[in-house]
């Protein structure tokens, strides 16, 4: 293994920056890497070589005139395909953008940039971050890295990968119900899901306005936090888009802090493996005896999750993807035809089936006559969730709980099953629907070998207790 | 109107005012017209993945002004939601506007008919919403649609009536009072033939003693406030003959059709569109606070009835009068600028009318670019005043101050216009004129004294016409008498 795949971000960052290794020299492995191994696992639908090339030439001349600064100095990092990078297509993993480059970055590409992250590709997910298999993208289903038969887990199965195979130590996913927390229990990284209004979203193709935010996913918890760090913040571009304080984690991240931390009954019922049962159980005493204490606690709105989820997340998909059209950008077919005919023409062929499922979901909930029965009582319901959180983090911490029911599954085995895959999400859209911070972290292995997550929630804007909690754990597993 | 006797139309208006903001209602895109297409864009207003919208607070203190001015309550929150539908100028496939809980809610429009009869029409809503972009369907033979973006994004503000309007004559009167009360307030041009201020018509007709509305139609596509009058008398008419034949009205939309003199259906209600509106998750609802009202609240300008009771009380002026220099603020505000330095209210407002007004139409120029300045008035007028120059030897400068825009001061010295008012040097003239004139001077001894105008006409031939003419009256009717 080379010297590089052992290396985190951190690491890195310091050793660009004391110019013990330099940035091109990362970047070129990394990008020799993503053709390589990331092409085995169909991780990535563009490789961003040359502005790469670019960019980390660019750091290490700036080290030579001692003025370069940034937390991620020449690290290189990836991005979800819905994330837009200037100069490179942004495919969300549909047909329907193909050829598709915007004429702008996002903020988050900005902010990566600007601490000195280089970033080297855009990676595969499911068409327009829908699924939770990464079987639902144009590019082809990704694989994980673990065991090439099984799924990653999806939405975010590429920038998931990727990490979990070492070629990046840090990669950004996109969440919406679970799509970084879910695949990064999958495939044995951590993966965090900000506070709602942490990250900015301008850039981000939207999928469930309310509910998306860009997630991090990287291999320990420094790696985590500055990922964070370096990505947040308050965007005058998005409206959503919080001020907010940043604590110093990288000092913070040590504290022996004990924490109350709650355990949600409603989280572990029928259809939660056994295995992965037993192993939050023994995090769970593995912590007491290390002083945190814990509480049983309830969420009684949790088994509406899924419902309420699938309507408002669907309901605004339909409008948010309304403007692939065929009209400005991207595939347009039915050239011959009226304008009806052309847009039915275009989007019959450029959306694939997940997302012609969930247009039509979203579109039928907002309909006159079932709107009131679908749209307005989920957001009730959702906001029963919101107040659910906010009554048990009076009295706790942080709560813990299975990232997912199961481990990994087969390439293939859930695909024609939609409800059955839609249940991944359980234990993750909860947090999405009410705007807290959560974590994934891996806690081990399966009898079969494979990844086990462990989530913890937190209150809003308490990323801090997670990377604490990620550390200590962390630890512990060392 | 005997053909609609028995019934008594109900119509309803929902207008469509563009904000006179700099920049876009989600962007920082400057508003403005005529520009290259598709020049003025952004990935925001474009609609383009991972865009998102931020509210232009400006755009919010237009909305707030307009529905302060016509005493309606500006909503200390609101919300914004998407309207939903696929058009090619549409780039996000959706509009965001306000839906069930719009900034404003309530509040009146009074308005005069051309009979002076006074009505007053409820509104009720006013919300803030974006423009569409511009289809440029095909001419000159091309086989397809242009799409122009510039617009999109442009601020608007819709006000929607209350069902108070009984005439098209009404609905007249009610666009004119709104479009002069955005004018006043600054935050719309009312040009309804550039677009800048759109009108719908929702119009039913109903036997005369029945409370129930019939069943209504939407009127759109009307391009002039005679358009919307025409539009409506047209629907009134053909609902009327199509009840009293015996047929029902059916619920549609019609598109006004301003060469043939048309209505003509679009869709009819069971092809009515479901916009699936819902909150907008892209933006935040939208707050005001009291102070902010408040602000805005004191900052209003002066609106036009005011103005118009006003200027009567201190200026001495006639209603009528008053209500043409109220016409727009910059008519008011010149007026009183000429009433600075001149102390004639009447005599101004008179000039400024017929005189002013009247160079303005013939050249048409808009007020703010002649080459005239209040000032200048003032200063003609005092000359009028005090004698130096006659009326008509005013009319005559006051041409050449139009065209020129020289002070009255040069264009007399220029002309050497002056009039003669000493008595003693026009009494030299008239005494010769006398003498020269015998058998007239007996004639009007013997009565025909309208022979004055012809020894009137002579004075002022032989002073080139700029003897005073009181003063000639004066010695004329002495010296004649002997």
């Amino acid at each position: 293994m080379s010297e590089y795949k052992k290396l985190s971000a951190s690491e890195i960052s310091a050793k660009v920056k004391s110019r013990e290794l330099k940035a091109v020299d990362i970047a070129r492995e990394a990008i020799e890497l993503a053709k390589t191994d990331g092409k085995k696992l169909n991780a990535f639908i563009t490789i961003c070589e040359e502005k790469a090339l670019a960019q980390a030439e660019a750091i290490d001349k700036k080290l030579e005139n001692g003025d370069a600064q940034g937390d991620l100095l020449g690290v290189p990092v990836a991005l979800k395909d819905n994330i837009i990078y200037q100069d490179y297509e942004t495919t969300c993993g549909s047909h329907i953008l193909d050829k598709f480059k915007p004429p702008y970055d996002s903020t988050c590409a900005k902010n990566l940039i600007n601490a000195g992250a280089v970033i080297i590709g855009k990676t595969n997910l499911d068409e327009f971050a829908m699924g939770s298999s990464n079987e639902n993208s144009y590019y082809g289903p990704v694989k994980n890295p673990i065991n090439h038969k099984l799924v990653p887990g999806g939405s975010s199965g590429g920038s998931t990968a990727v990490v979990a195979e070492k070629i990046v130590p840090i990669a950004f996913g996109s969440e919406t119900g679970g799509s970084v927390r879910q695949p990064a229990s999958f495939c044995g990284v951590l993966g965090l899901k900000p506070t709602y209004g942490a990250i900015s979203r301008y850039g981000l193709v939207a999928f469930g306005s309310s509910l998306d935010q860009i997630s991090p996913l990287a291999r320990n918890s420094e790696d985590i936090a500055l990922a964070y760090k370096v990505a947040s913040g308050r965007d005058q571009m998005d409206s959503t888009s919080v001020a907010f304080e940043h604590p110093d984690y990288l000092k913070e991240l040590n504290s022996s802090r004990k924490f109350k931390i709650g355990i949600p009954k409603e989280y572990f019922v029928d259809g939660l493996s056994d295995e992965i049962e037993k192993s939050v159980r023994d995090v769970i005493i593995f912590l007491e005896k290390n002083g945190h204490s814990f509480t049983q606690i309830s969420l009684p709105m949790t088994d509406k999750a899924i419902a309420v989820y699938y309507i408002i997340s669907s309901a605004e998909a339909s409008a948010n993807l309304a403007r692939f059209d065929g009209v400005k950008y991207g595939l347009r077919e039915g050239k011959d035809k009226d304008l009806l005919g052309m847009y039915g023409d275009t989007r019959s062929a450029g959306f694939g089936d997940e997302v012609k499922r969930r247009i039509m979901l979203g579109t039928y909930v907002l309909s006159s006559g079932y709107y009131d029965a679908y749209y307005i009582k989920a957001s009730k319901v959702r906001e029963l969730m919101v107040r659910d959180f906010e009554k048990v983090f009076e009295s706790v911490d942080l709560i813990i709980s299975p990232t997912t029911p199961t481990t990994a599954f087969k390439i293939g085995e859930k695909i024609d099953d939609p409800l059955a895959m839609y249940l991944s999400d359980i234990f993750t859209a909860p947090a999405n629907l009410s705007g807290i911070p959560a974590v994934s972290l891996p806690l081990g292995k399966s009898s079969d070998n494979l990844p086990i997550g462990v989530q913890f929630m937190a209150p809003h804007f308490s990323e801090l207790s997670l990377f604490q909690i990620s550390k200590q754990l962390e630890s512990h597993n060392n | 109107m005997s053909e609609i006797s028995g019934f008594e139309p109900v119509i309803g208006l929902e207008v469509h005012a563009q904000l006179l903001t700099n920049s876009k209602i989600f962007c920082g895109c400057k508003v403005s017209y005529g520009q290259q297409p598709n020049s003025l864009t952004c990935p925001v207003c474009l609609g383009l993945p991972g865009a998102l919208p931020v509210l232009n607070k400006r755009a919010v203190e237009f909305a707030m002004r307009m529905i302060l001015a016509t005493g309606g309550t500006v909503k200390n929150r609101s919300v914004f939601a998407r309207k939903n539908y696929f058009y090619p100028d549409l780039p996000k496939g959706y509009q965001i506007s306000q839906y069930d809980k719009p900034i404003g809610q309530g509040g009146k429009i009074k308005f005069k008919l051309e009979n002076g009869q006074e009505k007053s029409c409820g509104l009720t809503r006013i919300h803030l919403e974006e423009d569409a972009g511009k289809s440029l369907h095909p001419e000159h033979g091309e086989p397809y649609t242009r799409v122009d973006l510039n617009r999109c994004g442009t601020p608007l503000i819709e006000i929607v009536s209350e069902p108070d309007i009984r005439s098209a004559e009404e609905a007249y009167g009610y666009l004119s009072k709104l479009k002069q009360i955005l004018q006043y307030l600054e935050v719309c041009s009312g040009d309804m033939e550039k677009g800048h201020l759109r009108c719908d018509a929702n119009v039913s007709v109903r036997p005369v003693g029945q409370k129930k509305f019939g069943t209504r139609t939407e009127l759109k596509n009307m391009n002039s406030f005679k358009g919307v009058e025409k539009a409506i008398n047209y629907e009134i008419k053909r609902q009327t003959k199509l009840i009293k034949s015996g047929g029902t009205v059916t619920q549609s939309t019609l598109l006004w059709d301003e060469k043939k003199q048309v209505a003509e259906e679009m869709r009819s209600k069971e092809e009515s569109k479901d916009y699936r509106y819902f909150p907008e998750p892209d933006l935040v609802n939208l707050i005001v606070n009291d102070a902010w009202k408040e602000d805005v609240s004191k900052n209003l300008p002066e609106l036009p009835d005011e103005k118009s009771t006003r200027l009567i009380s201190d200026y001495h002026i006639r209603q009528y009068d008053a209500l043409v220099l109220t016409d727009s603020r910059a008519l008011a505000d010149y007026y009183e600028k000429v009433m600075v330095d001149f102390g004639d209210g009447q005599a101004a407002a008179n000039w400024i009318q017929t005189e002013f007004l009247g160079l303005l139409k013939e050249s048409k120029v808009e007020i703010q670019e002649s080459k005239v300045t209040p000032e200048m008035i003032s200063a003609l007028l005092a000359k009028v005043k005090s004698g130096e120059l006659s009326g008509k030897m005013a009319k005559e400068v006051f041409g050449e101050m139009f065209a020129s825009g020289k002070q009255a001061e040069d264009i007399i010295k220029d002309k050497g216009l002056v009039q003669l008012s000493d008595e003693s040097a026009l009494g030299t003239i008239i005494d010769n004129i006398i003498s020269v004139n015998p058998d007239n001077l007996a004639k009007y001894r013997d009565g025909k004294t309208n022979l004055l105008g012809f020894f009137v006409g002579q004075v002022m031939k032989e002073t080139k016409g700029q003897a005073n003419p009181q003063v000639v009256n004066k010695l004329l009717k002495e010296k004649l008498e002997g």
